[in-house]
């Protein structure tokens, strides 16, 4: 022990005896211990010793520098702010598309589509299992008609588009670039990103067509010609969201989320492609909850872990391959129906933490998200939440601020540590699709997702509103106008798909999909296959379906 | 024997209806129902109104526990009340759980559902619930 680390816990035993004991002796603590959302020990105090082992030039590094601890732009928030991007979708493609504008005209930066329940599923609007599900969660996208109304009047080559879309991804992308063909915009001047994270649907979001080989083919053949074709496409956004929004702890998002990435660089390796050529097109999304030094914490630790396996386990030499650059969105299981204008204070709370933790773009939540899909009221406050955290606070002033402290970085360092424990287990197990297989994730998740529950109905986790703070039932200001999706719009998109599907030619549609089907069984990129069949005007459910013969459809073995 | 004067288990089905993939929710509910005694079953995600219904008569349930989080409801649930009275199964109840706004439930209720749990519902309240109000449908 060096003289300054004895000379540091000399002061730190000498202030338990002086001070600290006498007073807990006066008065106690108000619980025996603390612990965060995820239910992590904290301390009572962090001290200098509790960063003693760390090497700031190793560990932390510099903004834009490896390991990108502070930060993967040299000036952060200072050069460009974060993209403030609102998923948002619903209705009919027309609907959706006013909201679009509506969106831009108030400052957004980004637009971000949300597509329904059919769309997600890989099914048209007029399938049996579609019903009552069109246009409710999200956009209804059948064809390439729906598509065009979707982005009309708004130039492709002058904004971002970020789509939440996984098993169909390849078709919706598909469907994006055959807009921006009609606009007369070139692949390579379109930006965005495609979620088109498979892993994760079987660990977390449970919205899936095929089984998960099959899919992973299908990535890497869009990771292949998005490298060749649209380069400044994101082709993954390695999701821990959902993974979070299904019950898992913080560090189990971080684990779970980093090991599907980690399926993927392997997976595009294996497909031959150089890791160099996709690598800096993946991208990262996380979860931001109410738990403000371990969402921060969270993310710093994310992008150092990252940064380290690409160098190190997968000899990436760009390093622009070693950035993980983020999406956050604050948490929607943190919202309450209960005294719902408290939600905007946790989003206030959950966006301070995204932005403490260096994202390159976010969504806050609505306050209205636990009762419906959100008003243009609650939307506009959400947004300008945002805004008030960029331009009024302060915070996006200085890069990295709480870099230093002794808290946040044995913190960062704790959850780094325990998140690699977790990688090296799914590691054992051959990997994160072997893990999914024998349904190691989902377990780990059901199980922590239960804890937390019971913590809540006993009373150990406070939640206010809900278990504390409780207001009677006629303070309950339950009035918040929401939006109600009109039950016309499942009727209208019926008939929209129907006139498309007499009106097109139909034998380009029968050949383009035979032809896509021939490609599934081989081994050829399916793009450009999927780019004709849309092109044609085939439907996402009539080239779903097609490739399901070849490939299969996923079952789930449920874990309680 | 004395199962004449001991009322048998009540028996639950919960289950997810409609492309809803959110089962957090329904896990939850399943596990701490089972937990309190109750013998349940889950159905697992993906479910027809139609598939729930025959699976609730095969399993020879007491109720019905639906966890709907899309916004499916007022097409999902009275679609599975039509089919329970279809089938010969009225007395089964059905009782639900989601993302459900209160002018909605009202509805729901009317239609006939017994209950709607929303976010915030302890799973203690919800197992008063299953004490209180499901009983055997016959012993």
């Amino acid at each position: 022990m060096s003289n300054r680390s004895k000379e540091l816990t000399g002061n730190r035993e000498r202030w338990v005896s002086e001070t600290l004991n006498p007073a807990l002796k006066k008065s106690a603590e108000r619980a025996e211990s603390f612990t965060t959302v995820s239910d992590y020990p904290i301390e009572r105090l962090a001290t200098p010793e509790d960063i003693a082992g760390i090497d700031p030039a190793i560990d932390l590094g510099m903004p834009g520098e490896y390991p990108f601890t502070r930060g993967v732009h040299p000036t952060m928030y200072r050069g460009k702010l974060w993209t403030m991007r609102q998923f948002s979708g619903f209705g009919s493609a027309a609907d959706t598309n006013e909201r679009y504008k509506y969106l831009l005209s108030q400052g957004q930066t980004g637009l971000s589509v949300a597509f329904d329940l059919p769309t997600l599923m890989g099914r048209d609007s007029d399938d049996p299992m579609a019903l009552g599900e069109v246009g409710r969660e999200g956009v209804a996208i059948d064809t390439l008609a729906d598509m065009e109304r979707l982005f009309s009047g708004i130039s492709l080559d002058r904004i971002s588009t970020s789509m939440t879309i996984n098993s169909p991804a390849a078709v919706l992308l598909a469907m994006y670039l055959a807009v921006a063909e009609k606009q007369g915009v070139g692949a390579d001047n379109l930006d965005g990103t495609l979620q088109n994270d498979i892993l994760k649907e079987y660990i977390a979001q449970k919205e899936w067509i095929y089984p998960p080989r099959p899919s992973l083919r299908i990535i890497t053949d869009i990771m292949g010609y998005c490298a060749r074709n649209v380069p400044r496409w994101n082709t993954i956004s390695i999701s821990g969201y959902h993974i979070r929004e299904a019950g898992s702890t913080a560090v189990q998002e971080l684990a779970f989320t980093l090991a599907d990435g980690i399926g993927y660089v392997q997976a595009g390796i294996e497909a031959g492609i150089d890791v160099d050529t996709f690598a800096p097109r993946l991208s990262f999304f996380f979860n931001a909850h109410n738990d403000f030094f371990e969402e921060l914490c969270k993310l710093r630790a994310a992008r150092r872990i990252w940064a380290r396996i690409m160098r190190e386990r997968f000899q990436a030499k760009d390093p622009r391959s070693w950035k993980l650059r983020t999406h956050v969105q604050t948490a929607g299981c943190s919202l309450t129906a209960q005294q719902p204008y408290n939600n905007i204070v946790r989003v206030t709370i959950q966006a301070l933490a995204a932005v403490m933790g260096g994202t390159q773009s976010l969504h806050t939540n609505s306050m209205d998200e636990t009762l419906a899909l959100p008003s243009e009221m609650a939307v506009t406050i959400a947004l300008r939440t945002q805004q008030v955290i960029a331009e009024e606070s302060g915070v996006a002033g200085t890069i990295d601020p709480l870099a230093g402290s002794y808290f946040v970085e044995n913190l960062t360092n704790r959850m780094e540590k325990d998140a690699l424990r977790y990688i090296e287990r799914i590691d054992e197990m051959g990997g994160i699709v072997a893990a999914i297989e024998a349904g190691f994730p989902q377990r780990e998740i059901a199980e922590a997702s239960y804890h937390y529950q019971m913590q809540i109905d006993r009373g150990e986790k406070a939640i206010v509103g809900v278990n504390k703070h409780i207001a009677a039932a006629e303070q309950e200001p339950h009035a918040i106008p929401i939006l109600k999706i009109a039950m016309s719009v499942e009727r209208e998109q019926l008939d929209s798909l129907a006139r498309v599907r007499a009106e097109r030619d139909n034998i380009r549609v029968e050949r383009a999909l035979v032809s896509l089907e021939r490609a599934a069984a081989g081994t050829e990129n399916l793009m450009p296959h999927i780019l004709e069949a849309v092109r044609s005007y085939a439907s996402v459910g009539e080239i779903c379906s097609r490739m399901k013969r070849v490939f299969g459809e996923y079952r789930e073995q449920p874990v309680l | 024997m004395t199962t004449a004067t001991k009322q048998r288990k009540i028996r639950l089905l919960v289950g997810k209806v409609g492309l809803d993939g959110h089962d957090r929710g329904a896990k939850i509910v399943a596990r701490a129902l089972r937990d309190a005694g109750f013998e349940v079953i889950y159905s697992g995600l993906h479910q027809t109104p139609e598939m729930v219904v025959n699976t609730a008569i095969q399993e020879d349930v007491d109720a019905v526990a639906l966890s709907i989080l899309s916004g499916a409801h007022l097409t999902l649930l009275p679609r599975v009340l039509a089919l329970l009275a279809e089938k010969g199964a009225p007395d089964i109840a059905l009782v639900a759980g989601g993302i459900i706004p209160d002018e909605d439930i009202a509805e729901l209720k009317r239609a006939g559902v017994l209950a709607v749990f929303t976010p915030g519902a302890s799973t203690q309240e919800i197992i008063d619930f299953v004490r209180g109000q499901v009983h055997p449908r016959r012993d």
